[in-house]
C-alpha cells in the first residue's frame, strides 16, 4: 500500500465534460500508467467548479493549482512535471494582466464569492458519500433529529431569513409552518429539479455536483413539517443529476441514513426520483405536482395552495433545489451567520449562471446585495472584446432587463423587482452593444408562447398576439399605436393568467419598453435596427470606391442579385437580397457594409405590394 | 448509523483520506524532483515515505514535491516543515535515510542531525 500524495480534482461538471474532461481523464489514467505513479494519484470527478468558459479546468491538491483549457495533449506535460518532476505547468494557469495566478484561491473569479449552497461542488466527489460526510454532511440532520422539536427547526429557518431561490422569493419557513400546522395521516416534501430557463444551469450543477447535500437538505424540511416521503423531480434532460441523486439516496439508505427510525429519533424518511418530460409550465408548482401524480402538467388555481392540498390532496412543501442545498450549512453554521449576509430583506447567497457576452461566464455564487457592476465586471470579468455593456436580462423569461443605469443596484429580490426584473432562478444574460433589444424580448417572448400549456387564455392567446406584433416590428411592418399595444396586452396578461408564466411572459417586452423604447420606436418609424440584428431593417451595400471588381461576391450570392464588372464595380440588387451575407464575408477588400435601416429600394417594393390592385378585384 | 458519534467516526477516516485538500496536517514533507534530484534517487526517496507513512497510519503527515532545489551536490533533497518550528533540510537521501527520519523526527520529534543540511528559512 502506498500513500496518495496528489489529489487531482477534475472538473466534471455540464460545460467541462462537453469540452472533453472525460477524454482527459481517461489520458491522465493511461499516462500515470507509463510513468508507473498510479498508486499516488487520487483521480476524482468532481461537480461544476464554476469558470465554464475556461473548461476543461482541474484543480490539484495539496498545493491548490488550478489549471485552465487543458486539452489531451497536455496531460503527459501535467503529469512528467508537476506530478513526477513538482514543476507546476504555469502555461495552462490563469493569465491575469501578464500575472500568472497558478492557486485557485487566487483566481479573480473566486474572490468575491462566497460558496454556501455550492460549498462542496467542484471539491467533492459527488459520488462518495465519505466525502460529503468529511466536510461536515449529515452532521446538522443528526443534530437536528436528535436534539430539536420540528417548530425549533423552523424557528432556525425562520430567523435566517432563507427564501425561495426558485424566483418568488417566498420565505420558506412560512410554507413550513403551513404544512406543519396540518393535520394530516400524510405529507409530502418535493425538490423542484425542473430547471427550464433559457441559460440557466444552477440546480443542474448542484444536483449533480453535490447530491447528498440536497437529500440532506430534504430530510431536514420533511423532519420539520412531518413528511415522510419526498420527490425529486427532476427533467429528464439532466441524466446525470438524475444518475447521481438516485446513487445518493442508495448510500444513505444503505447505512441507515435514510429509511427507518432515523438517528434512533423515530423518524421515517423515503425519496424518490420522477423525471420531468421537459415543459417549462412544470416548474410551476401545481402542474409539477399534477405531473407527479401521472395527470397532465398543467397548473390548476390557487388556493387551495399546497400546503393544504398538494400532491395526492394531501399538504405538500415544494422548495428549489438551491433552497434546500442551503439548509444543511444554515444548521451547522447557524442562522445568525446566514443572516449576517446579504441585504436587509434578502438574505444569504445566491447563485447565478452568468452568460452572455462577458468574459467568465459560469457557475457564480454570491452574497445577496452584491451590485450588478459587482457580479457582471468583477466575478465576470467585464465584457468580451472592445465591446461596450448595453443591458442584462434578470430572470430569464419571467424576468427583465436592466441597463448602465442599474449597475450600482443591489441584487436581491425587492430592489430588481422594483425596477422591472427578477431574481429568477438565477439566470444572467450579459448583452452587448451588439444586441437588438426589440429581437431579445422577441425571443423570450417565442419561448413562453411555445411553452405556454394553453390551458387559460390569457397566456395562450395574448402572449401569441405579443408575439406577432413583436414579429411585425422587427420585419418592418410595425405601426404607430404597436408599443402602447403591448404594453396593455402585457399588463392584463400578468393580471389575468392562472398561474407564474403568463404572470410573468410579459415581462422582458414591458422592461424593454421601459427602458430602450427608442429603439423600438426606431423599429416602427424609421424603419431602422441601429445593431443591424433584425434582417428586414438592415441592408448589405458595396462601396463603389473600396470595390476593386473581383467578382466573388456576385459569385458567392446564392440569389444571383449581386451584378457588375470589373469596370462598373458591383452593385446589391436589393429586392432580391436575403442578407445572408455571404457577400460580405468573403469580399477580400472590405468594400461591402452593413447598413441599418431599409433600403429605399426596398421600401418602395414594399409600398408598390401593398397598393398593388389585384386585377381580379373590381 | 444510530448516532452522532457513528456519523463522527465515519468523518474522521473521510477527512483523513481528504486531507491533501488541506485540513489537519501536523507535518509537511517536501521532496526536491528537479532533474538532478530524480538522478540521484529522488522517486526512490519519495516513494519509501510514502510506503512508511502508509504502513505506519500517520494521517497527519502530507508528503508533497517542488522542483529543482538548488542543492544538486547534496540531492535528494528533503524538507520537513512542521507547524510552528524551524524547516529542517535533509541531504542525500536514501530509502533507509528515510525511515530512521519517519522514525525519529515525525513519530518521536527527534530532528536526525546527521542528515541535516540545514534548519530555518
Amino acid at each position: 500500500m502506498s500513500l496518495k500524495r496528489i489529489d487531482l480534482l477534475i472538473c466534471c461538471g455540464s460545460g467541462c465534460v462537453s469540452a472533453g474532461a472525460l477524454k482527459i481523464k481517461e489520458r491522465f489514467h493511461e499516462v500515470l500508467k507509463e510513468h508507473k505513479i498510479t498508486s499516488e494519484v487520487n483521480i476524482i470527478e468532481t461537480g461544476c467548479m464554476g469558470p465554464c468558459d475556461y473548461g476543461p479546468v482541474m484543480v490539484i491538491y495539496p498545493e491548490g493549482i488550478f489549471y485552465k483549457k487543458v486539452t489531451v495533449d497536455d496531460v503527459a506535460e501535467i503529469v512528467g512535471e508537476h506530478f513526477v518532476k513538482g514543476r507546476p505547468v504555469a502555461r495552462l494557469m490563469m493569465q491575469e494582466e501578464e500575472k500568472t495566478i497558478s492557486a485557485q484561491k487566487d483566481v479573480p473569479f473566486y474572490q468575491k464569492q462566497v460558496k454556501v449552497a455550492l460549498g462542496n461542488c467542484g471539491y467533492i466527489d459527488p459520488e462518495s458519500m465519505d466525502e460529503y460526510i468529511a466536510t461536515g454532511g449529515y452532521e446538522a440532520l443528526g443534530t437536528v433529529l436528535t436534539e430539536m422539536k420540528p417548530q425549533d427547526a423552523i424557528n432556525v429557518i425562520k430567523e435566517s431569513g432563507l427564501r425561495g431561490r426558485g424566483g418568488g422569493g417566498f420565505p420558506t419557513h412560512i410554507k413550513w409552518q403551513m404544512v406543519h400546522d396540518r393535520k394530516a395521516d400524510q405529507k409530502y416534501i418535493i425538490c423542484n429539479g425542473d430547471e427550464g430557463d433559457p441559460g440557466a444551469f444552477m440546480d443542474r450543477s448542484l444536483l449533480e455536483g453535490d447530491p447528498h447535500r440536497i437529500l440532506e437538505g430534504m430530510m431536514i424540511a420533511a423532519y420539520s413539517m412531518g413528511a415522510s416521503q419526498g420527490y425529486f423531480y427532476i427533467r429528464a434532460e439532466y441524466p446525470l443529476a438524475i444518475k447521481r441523486i438516485k446513487m445518493a439516496i442508495e448510500q444513505a439508505k444503505e447505512v441507515g441514513l435514510m429509511g427507518e427510525n432515523i438517528f434512533d429519533s423515530g423518524f421515517s424518511f423515503d425519496a424518490e426520483v420522477r423525471t420531468g418530460a421537459g415543459a417549462f409550465v412544470c416548474g410551476e408548482e401545481m402542474a409539477l405536482i399534477h405531473s407527479i401524480e401521472g395527470e397532465r402538467g398543467n397548473p390548476t388555481p390557487k388556493p387551495p395552495y399546497p400546503a393544504v392540498q398538494g400532491l395526492w390532496g394531501k399538504p405538500t412543501v415544494v422548495n428549489n433545489v438551491e433552497t434546500i442545498g442551503n439548509i444543511p450549512t444554515i444548521f451547522r453554521k447557524g442562522a445568525e451567520w446566514f443572516a449576517g449576509m446579504g441585504s436587509e430583506k434578502s438574505k444569504g447567497t445566491k447563485v447565478f449562471a452568468l452568460t452572455g457576452d462577458v468574459k467568465n461566464t459560469g457557475l457564480v455564487e454570491v452574497p445577496m446585495g452584491i451590485t450588478l457592476r459587482e457580479l457582471i465586471f468583477d466575478v465576470g470579468g467585464g465584457m468580451i472584446g472592445d465591446h461596450k455593456f448595453k443591458a442584462v436580462q434578470l430572470g430569464g423569461p419571467s424576468g427583465g432587463c436592466l441597463t448602465v443605469d442599474h449597475l450600482d443596484t443591489g441584487v436581491d429580490y425587492e430592489s430588481l423587482k422594483e425596477r422591472g426584473a427578477m431574481m429568477g432562478s438565477g439566470g444572467v444574460i450579459v448583452m452587448n452593444d451588439e444586441k437588438c433589444m426589440v429581437n431579445v424580448a422577441k425571443f423570450f417572448m417565442d419561448f413562453c408562447v411555445e411553452e405556454s400549456c394553453g390551458k387559460c387564455s390569457p397566456c395562450r392567446i395574448g402572449l401569441k398576439q405579443m408575439l406577432e406584433i413583436l414579429e411585425r416590428i422587427t420585419d418592418g411592418y410595425g405601426r404607430e399605436g404597436d408599443i402602447e399595444e403591448l404594453q396593455r396586452l402585457g399588463e392584463s396578461i400578468s393580471k389575468l393568467s392562472l398561474c407564474g408564466l403568463g404572470q410573468t411572459a410579459p415581462n422582458p417586452v414591458l422592461s424593454t419598453i421601459r427602458y430602450f423604447r427608442d429603439e423600438y420606436e426606431s423599429h416602427i418609424r424609421d424603419r431602422s435596427c441601429a445593431t443591424k440584428v433584425c434582417n428586414d431593417l438592415m441592408h448589405y451595400d458595396i462601396d463603389k470606391d473600396r470595390c476593386i471588381g473581383c467578382s466573388l461576391c456576385a459569385r458567392k450570392c446564392p440569389t444571383v442579385c449581386i451584378t457588375g464588372s470589373r469596370d462598373e464595380k458591383y452593385t446589391i440588387h436589393q429586392t432580391g437580397c436575403v442578407k445572408c451575407g455571404n457577400c460580405f464575408d468573403v469580399c477580400p477588400v472590405k468594400a461591402i457594409d452593413k447598413v441599418p435601416g431599409m433600403h429605399p429600394e426596398i421600401v418602395e417594393h414594399r409600398a408598390a405590394v401593398a397598393n398593388a390592385k389585384n386585377p381580379y378585384d373590381d | 448509523m444510530k448516532t452522532l458519534a457513528d456519523l463522527k467516526k465515519i468523518r474522521e477516516k473521510a477527512q483523513e483520506d481528504m486531507k491533501l485538500r488541506g485540513g489537519n496536517v501536523r507535518i509537511k514533507i517536501v521532496v526536491g524532483m528537479g532533474t538532478s534530484g530524480i538522478a540521484m534517487g529522488a522517486r526512490e526517496v519519495m516513494k519509501t515515505f510514502l510506503e512508511e507513512i502508509a504502513a505506519r497510519n500517520l494521517s497527519d503527515v502530507l508528503v508533497t514535491q517542488t522542483g529543482e532545489k538548488g542543492l544538486s551536490s547534496m540531492e535528494p533533497v528533503v524538507d520537513l516543515i512542521e507547524e510552528g518550528k524551524p524547516k529542517v533540510t535533509y541531504g542525500n537521501m536514501n530509502p533507509d535515510k528515510v525511515k530512521k527520519v519517519v522514525v525519529e523526527h515525525i513519530v518521536n520529534g527527534r530532528v536526525v542531525s546527521d542528515y541535516v543540511v540545514s534548519t530555518g528559512d
